[in-house]
């Protein structure tokens, strides 16, 4: 009986909070039919906004994975001073709020910013443009990969590795046939969780691109963008994307976790 | 493919691994590194492999310094206790690691992971993942791997110590085998005296970070050099001042000298042997080994009083202390 | 890239009176005030529900259960932004049940609910799952019930995954944007939380007090994370028994 309790507790709390809210928004969209939906999805701002969203994706994911390895076995492998310091360090952006990230950067490369003035001298422009969108994306992905490889890394041990060593693998040697195909599954699992982060970024990104439309807007400053001009259609319709690309991350993830978790 | 270890010491913090140790071992023979845990058996065995660098001393391997060659260099096989298997390869590749990380010819190493294969008795399992292995195949696996670069070297570290008491003892015997046919000097660790008696033909006898004898199993076994090589390899008694080992008892009815008083405890027969166990009046246990005629004549019953003296004792210089 | 939050926290100092004059704006302690006590409702709540759908995963069998499982990561896949748009769409104006909470105090508790769901759950799942059913065995064949078996043994085991989950929680729900930009509408004083604040200054080109601001939320993620370490710390040594 308290078992039942339980599972209708827990199931009530889930449709409530997660399942309930995205079915209705599903329905929402295609009520007025798939026309209206594809009307908004084909505005050439909304496309840009995609291919945004996409290219800052693109940067973000293949730095971090790399940034996550290296970090990865520096601190599970080796010992340095500060070391304590970086595990800390690479759990900060979990705990940051992302418009403190921006403001951050904004602080940083803005005109009256520590970097702003070189920046200006050099006619780079960081902010209100593409360059520190990405940097704001990689700073907020940053501990997927590195958070999914350490745990890996220490349970698998350096026995392996050892044995290769006595073989004559060369270090790097080592790295690429034993140590990586080893952790493959945690830095899929945690390159899957980046880009989940990197697509749905919006705070940091909000702040450091001006929201300039049709120039700096990703997908998701475009949602918002999208329902306060009361195109609540367009908004809806951006959202579904986004929401179907999430479902789809969720099935990779459901699929890809037990393989990690049995290496 | 002699190995030299000279003066070798390390530490690890505070705790001294090994003090001052020497070995020669011989172009390719089988020894064993025996001791108890802690004993620094398996450190000893890691700076010869390259996998730790000692603190002093020395080790040359066919007569070259290799104190600080990487392991890479020293074209020493080592084979881990649990495995250490390539999970994501198979047993193939495994075997062929060592050869591809030297790149040698593909068709050189098909004939040399075949030929390896067969020696292991692992045909069959060519194709298969090491998480498909038993714990018994997955050593061979191990031993085919390490043995394919053609070190000069072997070196086991407690290879059968994962693996259950059968397969442990049928390894032995396959190793024993092995080194028949392959010659390669191999030295092996394990805390098994059983095990060490029984595959190798020198052992070095190691307790708290020194070796404390080195020699065959039947010098170490008649002649043991300290109490603890006594008390280690092969079973002792302790009777007063003086060590025995339990076959080097008799056992009478009446008192003589040299004889103690004792209480007959228990009595086992098993197979060829009866083994005794007799209490002293000072309160310790001291078992005698005895054949089954001579129970038969003796005719003992627990609890009767008998006499025991030692037909031959030992008595050790009191060791130098290893604080 | 990576001093990035050091400078933050120097930046913030733009004059140390005006730092402090910018804090206690009344503005800005409003949006704290909100920003604390929600995330603090949520965090409890989190506790409460998260365990025991941990519980319900980990101890029970039905039909669907993967499903259930796949979807508490939702909120980790989702943006944030949609994720508020779903909200608004079941909860608010139009909403097909007849609630509406939009633009009010009660859609932050929502909003910060969903994001903030998975946490506490994953942070217990796995605790609860390595828990040794054997420790249970034995409370029970020394008489103890059902309840004081859940308190007494299974609870003071489970305690540190659910007191790192609520730190978790606590953390994202304190710094939480973009689910909330959209259903709270932002009203001064009344649905507007310190994330929106500093946004709010930030586009007002009040840098100063958007710093200061930003610099309050910087401890109070440094405080949290802190806190975390220490759990983490305290737990290894319990497992040592």
């Amino acid at each position: 009986m308290r078992r039942l309790a339980l599972r209708l507790v827990a199931i009530g709390y889930l449709l409530a909070i997660l399942v309930g809210p995205l079915a209705i928004v599903f329905w929402r969209t295609f009520e007025d039919g798939f026309g209206s939906a594809w009307e908004a999805l084909s505005d050439p701002d909304t496309v840009h906004a995609f291919e945004l969203t996409l290219i800052i994706t693109a940067i973000a994911v293949p730095v971090n994975t790399v940034f996550g390895i290296v970090c990865g076995l520096a601190i599970v492998r080796r010992s340095f001073p500060g070391k304590g310091l970086l595990n800390a360090f690479i759990d900060l952006p979990l705990a940051l709020s992302p418009v403190v990230v921006g403001l951050a950067l904004y602080l940083l490369y803005g005109r009256d910013g520590w970097f702003g003035g070189w920046l200006d001298r050099h006619d780079i422009q960081f902010l209100f443009a593409l360059p520190s969108m990405i940097v704001a994306t990689i700073f907020v992905s940053l501990p997927f990969v590195a958070r999914e490889v350490i745990p890996t890394l220490r349970e698998i041990g350096d026995e392996q590795e050892q044995a290769a060593h006595t073989l004559g693998a060369s270090g790097w040697q080592t790295f690429w046939r034993i140590t990586l195909p080893s952790i493959r599954w945690a830095v899929v699992y945690g390159v899957i969780l980046t880009t989940a982060r990197c697509l749905g970024e919006y705070g940091a990104v909000a702040v450091v691109s001006g929201r300039l439309q049709g120039q700096t807007e990703t997908a998701t400053l475009r949602v918002q963008e999208a329902y306060e001009s009361f195109d609540v259609a367009g908004a809806y319709a951006i959202s579904i994307v986004l929401a179907l690309i999430a479902v789809t991350v969720l099935v990779l993830m459901t699929v890809i976790r037990p393989r990690e978790e049995r290496a | 493919m002699s190995i030299h270890v000279l003066n070798v010491s390390k530490s690890f913090g505070t705790f001294t691994a090994l003090d001052d140790v020497s070995l020669e071992v011989e172009g390719g023979s089988l020894t064993a590194l025996l001791g108890p845990s802690g004993s620094g058996k398996s450190t000893l065995l890691r700076i010869i492999a390259g996998l730790e660098t000692p603190d002093s001393g020395e080790i040359r391997i066919s007569g070259e310094d290799a104190t600080t060659l990487e392991p890479q260099k020293r074209n020493v096989g080592f084979v881990f206790q649990h495995y250490a298997a390539f999970k994501h390869m198979t047993v193939r590749d495994n075997v062929a690691f060592g050869l591809k990380v030297r790149k040698r010819p593909k068709a050189e190493i098909r004939e040399r992971v075949d030929e390896l294969l067969r020696l292991v008795q692992l045909e069959a399992f060519g194709h298969r993942y090491p998480s498909q292995l038993s714990g018994g195949q997955r050593q061979r696996m191990a031993l085919a791997r390490a043995l394919a670069p053609e070190p000069r070297v072997l070196l086991l570290d407690e290879p059968f110590g994962a693996l259950d008491a059968r397969v442990r003892s049928e390894l032995r015997e396959w190793l024993r085998r092995l080194h028949e046919q392959v010659h390669v000097t191999t030295i092996f660790v394990t805390h098994d005296q059983a095990e060490a008696m029984d595959v190798a033909s020198q052992i070095a006898v190691m307790n708290h970070a020194r070796i404390e004898q080195v020699g065959t199993p039947t010098e170490l076994y008649d002649e043991p050099a300290t109490e603890f090589v006594m008390s280690f390899v092969g079973e002792a008694n302790r009777l007063g001042d003086g060590w025995v080992r339990p076959h080097e008892l008799e056992i009478a009815h009446e008192p003589s000298v040299d004889a103690v008083e004792a209480l007959v405890e228990r009595i086992t027969p098993y197979g060829f042997d009866a083994r005794i166990d007799l209490t002293l009046a000072d309160g310790r246990t001291v078992h005698v080994q005895m054949t089954r005629d001579r129970l038969d004549v003796l005719e003992l019953a627990r609890g009767e009083i008998v006499w025991v003296r030692p037909d031959r004792e030992r008595v050790f210089a009191a060791a130098p202390t290893a604080a | 890239m990576l001093p990035i939050a050091a400078l933050v926290a120097a930046s913030g100092e733009d004059g140390w009176s005006g730092f402090w004059d910018a804090v206690s704006s009344p503005q800005a302690v409003a949006a704290l005030k909100l920003t604390l006590g929600a995330s603090l409702v949520v965090a409890v709540v989190n506790a409460v529900l998260g365990t025991i759908t941990a519980w319900v995963l980990v101890r029970d069998e039905f039909r669907g259960k993967a499903m259930m499982n796949a979807v508490i990561d939702l909120p980790f896949a989702l943006p944030t932004i949609v994720a508020g748009l779903t909200l608004l769409a079941l909860y608010g104006p139009r909403s097909p049940i007849g609630i509406d909470v939009a633009y009010t105090r009660a859609a932050i508790v929502l909003a910060l609910m969903f994001v903030t769901l998975p946490f506490v759950v994953r942070t217990v799942q796995p605790v609860l799952q390595e828990l040794d059913r054997e420790m249970e065995q034995a409370a029970k064949s020394l008489g103890a019930s059902e309840a004081k078996t859940f308190g007494r043994v299974i609870l003071p085991n489970i305690l540190p995954g659910i007191l790192s989950g609520v730190a978790l929680a606590f953390a994202k729900a304190v710094g939480e944007f973009g689910s909330l930009v959209i259903i709270t509408g932002n009203l001064p004083y009344k649905t507007e939380v310190s994330s929106v604040y500093i946004f709010g200054r930030i586009e007002s080109g009040d840098g100063t007090a958007a710093a200061a601001a930003a610099v309050v939320l910087l401890v109070i993620s440094f405080g949290v994370l802190l806190s975390i370490g220490v759990i983490r710390h305290v737990t290894v040594r319990h497992d040592r028994a």
